[in-house]
């Protein structure tokens, strides 16, 4: 826990001129030179330069931080500013008519289809149905696969015969895209919500189990030796050692899973769904309403990301001691 | 009380690439009887840690066996048995705990989880536990340190928690690597002190690596040097300089006595005369 202080160049530079030109201010007016309004002008175009610098420094050193760790630093605000731009842009390209509305709605058509298909819906059914559909596809398949992925990827792991049994099966089928196995889960399953459920879900199961199986080769071997050496079982190491130091990748494994899983969401409502985000999205490209398009997309990647950060705030929870 | 003995114990690891093989340990003959301080001296692939891995049960010998009392620690007993018994290899057991070298603490519990780890392996209840495992951070004085993470300890004080957590599981015999390398000068010899009074006061086996001569000295009943290429022991001596400090409880008069400073320049000579000759790094 040394070795605390990053340089931090710019901050560093913010403050001596800030201090410096406040000496000048000072000893200026005391002189009461007639150079002293140019000088102040300056000054104020320098600290709002600054300020502007200051919003995207890397702010200052936290405790604990060491020195040469890489992406160090504060990365909000430059996020912020690029959605905010990429919504500027959108919006200027959209209302000086670079881009006909076919193609890209201006994002005020967005907002107002957003409004409209949530009182009054779209395709039979309100964006809070379709929603509903698909995160009840997405998250049964999610839990689905954490109760059998997880175990089985740790069973892989600990066990050869677990490892020879499932290797080839997943290491076949995770390459193929769920679009080319999705014909024969149709024949098997009809078109039913399993079919759907069971397209996710298989999307979702070789990441989820083969990062569990990784967590599992992951282990120190010194902390197993130090169980057995302190009378564990086979079955307390893998409960108190192996299960608990996999978990972060576990976790990383969910985050990936999930990912596939909204992924594989639109090839999972091609076929015979009567709501759904995925639906919405394909059914309004046929008619080109191209707005609805947009709001679904936008509507998916949101939900996605705030579970994502779910999964984070998790992770810095349950696994602290992540990369220490 | 049952003695640890290795019987013809010979561990070779495959060259790389066909090469030439690699005899860590050649040919080891050796016992630590009960109540001995046996400590390891020798210069980085002499074979220590390799001999106290076999010891603690964590690889298998090429060659030979190793038993405590009548029960097998590890390798097989051919000779002895007249037949394979490959499916009894035993392996590492809470008779014999280890304080390893880079601590082995488990970060995602506590100090005091951490110390009480092994009785909670083995069903003990709880309040028992804590009292057992509250006991041994005082002795190696982390009493305010119950509640932190691990990974926010500094290396010497993970250190110390791996030497409370050894000892709260009163094992029959204590393997320790270099447990004080990494330790400051202050610590350390408060640590060497400890260590002396739990093994007077327990008699327990103690098996210690360390590449100081100095605390070798001090703290072994039975110092063994030993040199690689193969690894092997070449040199052994009794010692009772332990025993002084426990009579007297005075380390600096017993460290600068003329016959530990005599030893101190004989062991170094060894150890010198083996660079000459052995090609020591």
């Amino acid at each position: 826990m040394m070795a605390n202080k990053t340089l931090d160049g710019a901050d560093l530079m913010a403050d001596d001129t800030t201090n410096s030109s406040a000496r000048t201010t000072a000893e200026s007016k005391s002189a009461e030179a007639p150079v002293t309004k140019p000088a102040v002008t300056q000054t104020q175009s320098v600290t709002l330069l600054q300020r502007l610098g200051k919003l995207f420094a890397a702010g200052p050193v936290k405790p604990g931080d060491s020195f040469g760790a890489p992406g160090q630093g504060r990365s909000l605000a430059i996020s912020i500013v690029t959605a905010l731009s990429l919504i500027g842009l959108w919006f200027v390209a959209t209302s000086a008519g670079w881009v006909k509305p076919l193609f890209l709605p201006s994002p005020v058509a967005v907002v107002e289809r957003f409004w409209e298909v949530l009182t009054e819906g779209f395709a039979n059914a309100t964006l809070l149905e379709h929603t509903g559909w698909s995160m009840l596809r997405v998250f049964g398949a999610f839990a689905l696969a954490l109760v059998t992925a997880v175990p089985i990827g740790i069973f892989m792991g600990v066990n050869r015969v677990a490892r020879g049994l499932f290797d080839p099966i997943i290491e076949f089928y995770r390459p193929l895209p769920p679009l080319a196995y999705l014909p024969l889960v149709i024949i098997w399953l009809g078109i039913g919500e399993t079919s759907k459920i069971v397209l996710i879900y298989m999307a979702i199961f070789a990441p989820m189990a083969l990062s569990a199986r990784a967590g599992v080769k992951s282990v120190a071997i010194e902390q197993i030796h130090a169980a057995y050496s302190m009378g564990a079982s086979r079955w307390q190491v893998v409960r108190h050692i192996i299960l608990k130091s996999a978990l972060p990748e576990i976790l990383t494994g969910m985050r990936i899973g999930i990912g596939f899983g909204w992924t594989t969401l639109v090839a999972a409502e091609m076929v015979a769904a009567q709501a759904g985000l995925g639906f919405m999205v394909l059914n309004a490209a046929e008619f080109l309403v191209t707005d609805v398009v947009i709001m679904g997309i936008i509507v998916i990647g949101v939900i996605a990301y705030l579970f994502d950060l779910l999964m984070r705030y998790a992770e810095r929870k349950l696994v602290p001691w992540k990369g220490r | 009380m049952s003695r640890l003995q290795i019987h013809d114990v010979s561990v070779v690891y495959p060259g790389l690439n066909n090469g030439e093989e690699v005899r860590a340990l050649s040919n080891i003959n050796f016992s630590i009887e009960p109540g001995e301080f046996v400590v390891a001296l020798g210069a980085s692939g002499c074979g220590k840690t390799t001999l106290l891995s076999l010891m603690a049960g964590f690889i298998s010998p090429t060659d030979g066996y190793l038993t405590l009392g009548d029960n097998p620690v590890s390798g097989l007993p051919r000779v002895a048995c007249g037949v394979d018994l490959q499916d009894q290899i035993a392996g590492p057991g809470k008779e014999r705990g280890v304080v390893f070298q880079k601590h082995a603490l488990l970060p995602w519990l506590n100090v005091l989880e951490n110390t009480e780890f092994g009785l909670k392996l083995q069903g003990i209840g709880k309040s028992e536990r804590r009292e057992r495992a509250a006991a041994f951070l005082k002795l190696v004085g982390l009493e305010d340190f119950h509640n932190h993470p691990v990974y926010q300890l500094s290396g010497g004080m993970q250190q110390r928690v791996g030497i409370a957590r050894a000892l709260t599981n009163d094992p029959e015999m204590l393997l320790l690597d270099e447990p004080l390398g990494a330790l400051d000068a202050l610590t350390r010899e408060v640590l060497q002190e400890l260590l002396l009074d739990v093994w007077k006061e327990t008699e327990k086996m103690m098996f210690f690596i360390t590449h100081s001569v100095e605390e070798a000295l001090f703290m072994a009943s039975r110092l063994i040097i030993m040199s690689p290429r193969p690894g092997r022991i070449t040199h052994e001596f009794k010692l009772d300089f332990n025993e002084r400090f426990l009579e007297c409880r005075d380390a600096r008069k017993v460290k600068s006595m003329p016959e530990f400073i005599e030893m101190r320049e004989k062991v170094l000579s060894i150890i010198h005369g083996d660079e000459q000759s052995g090609g020591m790094h």
